[in-house]
């Protein structure tokens, strides 16, 4: 099937006459350019879903159907922790015996197309439990594009790049996942702006999913006239690409040892500190603190935008001295600075600390029907500093014995606690930027050409699928099970899982990653 | 440092066989007995894909760490060469 695969992407790629690289200007940045907008395409595709997810699941998922929320949770957790390390398996083999650059185009119009298929697939309610099954496979086919495409973009990128600027070059391929982020929360919001909510919630939402075939028809056409990676087309027309590269990746000690070394020594602690910086951070505020959703959204956006440039910087800075020692020192300052900036944060808006200036509204919700006494309100309080609490609040009588409980409590916060915000969440963005930054560059230097391909893949999606995928769920874990305890700091305990797998990370980075080898031709 | 990396293989070890067993009792096991199909999918996940995954791979790990694998055997200013 692959060697099928191969012949149809040869045939169609060689009907043109391919660019010649050494007559542009500079190649480079042709090269740069057009692998990471796909990339950036591709990360757009995955988090769309995520960003529209509770939409996708009133539309295919039906509450209280115990199959659709079955297929749901596969959906969601499949995609993201096990399709994605299959992907690079699939593709990382792929990408060593027929070529790079064939590879990650495969990939990219596999996202593309399963992207717009997902927003084409009518609703539960009219073909039944086809559509939530036809959104899963195209969810998985998403979560195995994503698993090839990554390692196809870094190595073709890392394989044209000169030594001394390997990793400013390939830190272009590390913005994409902020960047994708930002064009996703950037089409959703200009799709909701074009129309009526309703409209938005009844067929709008399918706009973005359409939108990705358009851009992802453009990367094709820019990505079709580039040249294979050089360093790839003199391994191959010397003969030497691997035959199996997956009994030589996985299979050979040799080889297989400095796999297990990039996972645990670098990429699982740059996996927690990724989503710790990104994700953790953004549910924290939201959920924890109970900030409002969209200022949640507009302080992550303007934290993602001021702290993005820096992805270069430490690209740059690792080429000037050496990429082991700011991945570690990111992972360091990291573990030391976690448990400070949460605190700050939750202080931040807890009202406890502030001066309340009065009720600023009460109103009653609707009464329950059922006795006409059971109620839900809405009581919003007024702090010196700004600060407006909504608290949701039910009360029900059992008998005579009066029952009130407060089911949401909501922050509006101040423009001087905002930017406080801000701050911390971009501190936690420059964590990210020193470990996600140079880790390109040493992935791919780590591994010979011949395999390169699968044998950088595989531990980049292991770590940031397996070991990032899974803070949240054991964040919250820790977190409530503290707060079931009464641990005063309840709210710092999900901060363990991330301190506790970099700290092991850095104690095997520090002592085993040599990182002197700074060779890709080999 | 080379006897260091050693000896830590031992530690690595005996760390992969305690997120084995409190990855199955805290997050596997409670999680494939809970009753809720969300929880099973997760638990299954957990039990039967992601703790072989990280138990394994440190198991590996250790024990290459344990033979001296990992063992430096020319390092110069500009490159170095693991045990071959």
């Amino acid at each position: 099937m692959l060697d099928i695969l191969g012949q149809i992407i040869k045939t169609t790629t060689h009907k043109r006459p391919s660019v010649n690289m050494s007559k542009k200007k500079n190649p480079l940045v042709g090269v740069i350019g057009a692998s990471s907008v796909g990339t950036m395409i591709e990360w757009y595709d995955f988090y769309i879903f995520g960003s529209l997810a509770t939409i996708i699941s009133t539309k295919f998922f039906p509450a209280g159907n115990p199959t659709a929320a079955f297929l749901s949770t596969l959906a969601t957790f499949a995609a993201g922790f096990v399709v994605r390390p299959f992907g690079a398996l699939f593709f990382g083999r792929l990408g060593d015996l027929i070529g790079r650059k064939y590879t990650f185009m495969v990939t990219l119009l596999l996202m593309g197309g399963a992207t717009f298929l997902i927003g084409c697939i009518p609703s539960y309610e009219t073909i039944g439990f086809m559509a939530p099954l036809l959104v899963l496979l195209l969810r998985l086919l998403q979560g195995l594009a994503l698993g090839g495409e990554y390692g196809g973009a870094a190595t073709y990128v890392a394989e044209h790049s000169p030594p001394e600027k390997r990793g400013f070059m390939t830190a272009w391929i590390q913005t994409t996942a902020t960047a994708g982020l930002f064009i996703s929360l950037l089409v959703i919001m200009g799709t909701r702006g074009l129309m009526s909510t309703e409209d938005f919630n009844d067929w709008g939402w399918r706009v973005p999913f359409w939108v990705s075939i358009l851009m992802v028809l453009v990367s094709y056409l820019i990505r079709k006239n580039m040249e294979e990676s050089p360093v790839f087309a003199k391994v191959k027309s010397s003969g030497k690409t691997s035959t199996n590269p997956l009994k030589e990746s996985f299979g050979n000690k040799l080889n297989f040892k400095f796999v297990l070394l990039a996972l645990f020594g670098a990429v699982m602690g740059q996996g927690v500190i990724w989503y710790t910086g990104q994700f953790y951070a953004m549910s924290f505020m939201e959920k924890t603190m109970g900030v409002e959703k969209m200022q949640v959204d507009n302080l992550m956006f303007i934290a993602l935008i001021l702290g993005t440039p820096f992805f270069l910087f430490f690209g740059w800075l690792s080429d000037k001295v050496g990429r082991k020692w700011i991945m570690m020192a990111g992972m360091l300052i990291a573990i030391l600075a976690y448990r400070p900036i949460y605190e700050k944060m939750y202080q931040t808006t807890n009202v406890a600390h502030k001066t309340e200036t009065g009720v600023v509204a009460a109103a009653d919700g609707k009464k329950n029907n059922k006795n006409g006494i059971d109620s839900i309100y809405t009581l919003k309080k007024q702090y010196a500093d700004g600060t407006v609490l909504s608290q949701v609040t039910t009360v029900s009588y059992n008998g005579n014995i009066k029952k009130e409980a407060v089911v949401k409590t909501t922050v509006s916060i101040n423009q001087s606690d905002k930017w406080t915000l801000i701050w911390l969440v971009f501190i936690q963005v420059i964590f990210v930027t020193m470990v996600y930054g140079p880790i390109a560059a040493f992935l791919v230097e780590l591994f010979p050409t011949r395999i390169r391909y699968t044998s950088m893949s595989l531990p980049y999606h292991i770590g940031n699928g397996v070991f990032g995928g899974l803070l949240p769920a054991v964040a919250t874990y820790l977190a409530s099970n503290a707060q079931k305890t009464g641990n005063p700091q309840w709210y710092l305990q999900g901060l363990w899982y991330p301190i506790a797998v970099a700290g092991i990370c850095l104690v095997i980075g520090v002592i085993y990653i040599n990182g002197k080898d700074k060779q890709v031709d080999d | 440092m080379n006897l260091l990396k050693k000896y830590l293989g031992l530690l690595w070890i005996v760390l992969a066989l305690f997120i084995g067993y409190f990855g199955f009792t805290i997050f596997g096991y409670p999680k494939l007995v809970a009753g809720k199909q969300d929880d099973l999918v997760f638990g299954i996940i957990i039990v039967f894909i992601l703790l072989p995954i990280i138990v394994g791979g440190l198991l590996i790990f250790g024990k290459y760490a344990w033979e001296q694998e990992y063992e430096i055997t020319d390092d110069e200013q500009d490159h170095a060469h693991y045990k071959p």
